[in-house]
């Protein structure tokens, strides 16, 4: 065996041991290394109480009230499958519609009411021409482009 | 070893290498020039308004290809890095430590641009979310590799040392580019996927294209001018570079 073989083996060893060991340490953190809350794992009771954490979902549809006077929206954020009532007063992104993604980040309320004190809109990962957007809107067929990607 | 029709090793020598670096330096500058212009002039004025973004998303053009570019310029140091380990040539290291600027400056392009976008679209110019959190920890290991390489005075023993470094550094890439798919994240998916349709407009695809090839030519065209320079400074007590400059002035 010459000594490129061996030197070859040890760097090959060692990042195959490396691999392995950020795959552990990983898996390990798994949810930890999460960036928001689905409103299922918040009815499932995975969020923490009492405590900040971030909720993320859909916007509903006509799920967007302002009281007269007021700062404060109101508006429900959903997974499709479980929907949170959230509360927030300031301003919102550009992005923010109804149907539109949202991260808001605040505590749970007693009634359950999560209330917020920052709104992040998030968008995803499809671009394309106003054009080819209404298109697709009238045809139905908006949802559908890309059936591997998520809703959020 | 001697029967093979292209003998490879033979610009593993950096006395072979350093004229074609400067063949490979002016190819690779013209295309840089010529694909960035059409490509920036695509990004402007042919590539079509976003439907949700407006014209605030044409900053992907700058965001995506910068962020492959940093992506893929730290793998090509690793890979470097690996070759200089096990087959002990010089110039292996010496690449790799030319392209190390370079990566760096697309790890800060890439979350330079992306702030700029994040603020006006999400309402925020900074998260801590797996994609970002990651790309930032990839400029660290750009930074932390220079300045390994700088801090060690042998330069051998600074090769070794550093080329470890990048090959530990290795598994951050497939993270950053995971990090989206694993966990919930503030930024969106993947535009672009292998085993799918890519979920965008057809000229902005092609611009982007574009774009991310002018910046690899680019890259290639600023490491080989580097390497000249390294070449030289760190083979300045051989003959031919003594030859080389006698001949220059």
């Amino acid at each position: 065996m010459k000594a490129r073989h061996k030197r070859f083996g040890i760097v090959a060893v060692g990042l195959a041991a490396l691999g392995l060991a950020t795959f552990l340490v990983l898996n390990a953190l798994e949810g930890n290394l999460s960036y928001f809350f689905s409103p299922t794992e918040v009815a499932a009771g995975k969020a923490p109480a009492d405590h900040i954490f971030r909720l993320g979902g859909l916007v509903e549809e006509g799920s967007v009230t302002r009281k007269e006077g007021e700062l404060t929206v109101n508006f429900v954020v959903t997974d499709l499958a479980q929907r949170v009532t959230v509360a927030y007063s300031g301003i919102l992104p550009d992005l923010f519609a109804e149907g539109q993604g949202v991260i808001a980040q605040g505590k749970l309320g007693p009634d359950n009411v999560f209330v917020a004190d920052e709104v992040l809109a998030k968008h995803d990962e499809t671009y394309m021409p106003p054009e080819v957007a209404d298109a697709l809107e009238k045809s139905g067929r908006m949802g559908d482009r890309h059936p591997g990607s998520k809703p959020l | 070893m001697a029967s093979r029709l292209v003998n490879w090793f033979k610009f593993s020598s950096p006395a072979t290498f350093y004229p074609l670096a400067r063949k490979i330096a002016v190819v690779s500058t013209i295309i840089a020039v010529v694909l960035i212009a059409i490509g920036l002039y695509m990004s402007f004025f042919v590539a079509p308004t976003d439907y949700k973004q407006g014209e605030g998303y044409r900053i992907i053009f700058v965001h995506v290809p910068a962020s492959w570019m940093s992506m893929f310029i730290y793998v090509v140091m690793a890979g470097w890095a690996a070759l200089g380990l096990i087959f002990n040539t010089r110039l292996s290291a010496m690449m790799a430590q030319s392209l190390a600027p370079t990566g760096a400056m697309f790890a800060f392009l890439s979350l330079w641009t992306g702030s700029f976008w994040g603020k006006p679209m999400w309402g925020t110019w900074w998260v801590w979310d797996a994609r970002i959190t990651s790309e930032l920890i990839l400029l660290f290991l750009y930074l932390g590799y220079m300045a390994l390489r700088s801090a060690i005075d042998d330069p051998r023993r600074g090769d070794r040392a550093s080329a470890i470094l990048l090959l530990v550094g290795v598994v951050n890439i497939p993270i950053i580019y995971y990090s989206v798919q694993w966990w919930n994240t503030l930024h969106q998916g993947s535009t672009i996927k292998f085993n799918e349709e890519s979920s965008m407009d057809d000229t902005m695809l092609i611009t982007m294209l574009i774009m991310t090839f002018g910046f690899w030519a680019y890259s290639i065209a600023v490491s080989m001018v580097r390497v000249r320079a390294v070449i030289l400074e760190r083979e300045r007590s051989s003959s031919w570079v003594r030859e080389q400059l006698g001949a220059e002035t």
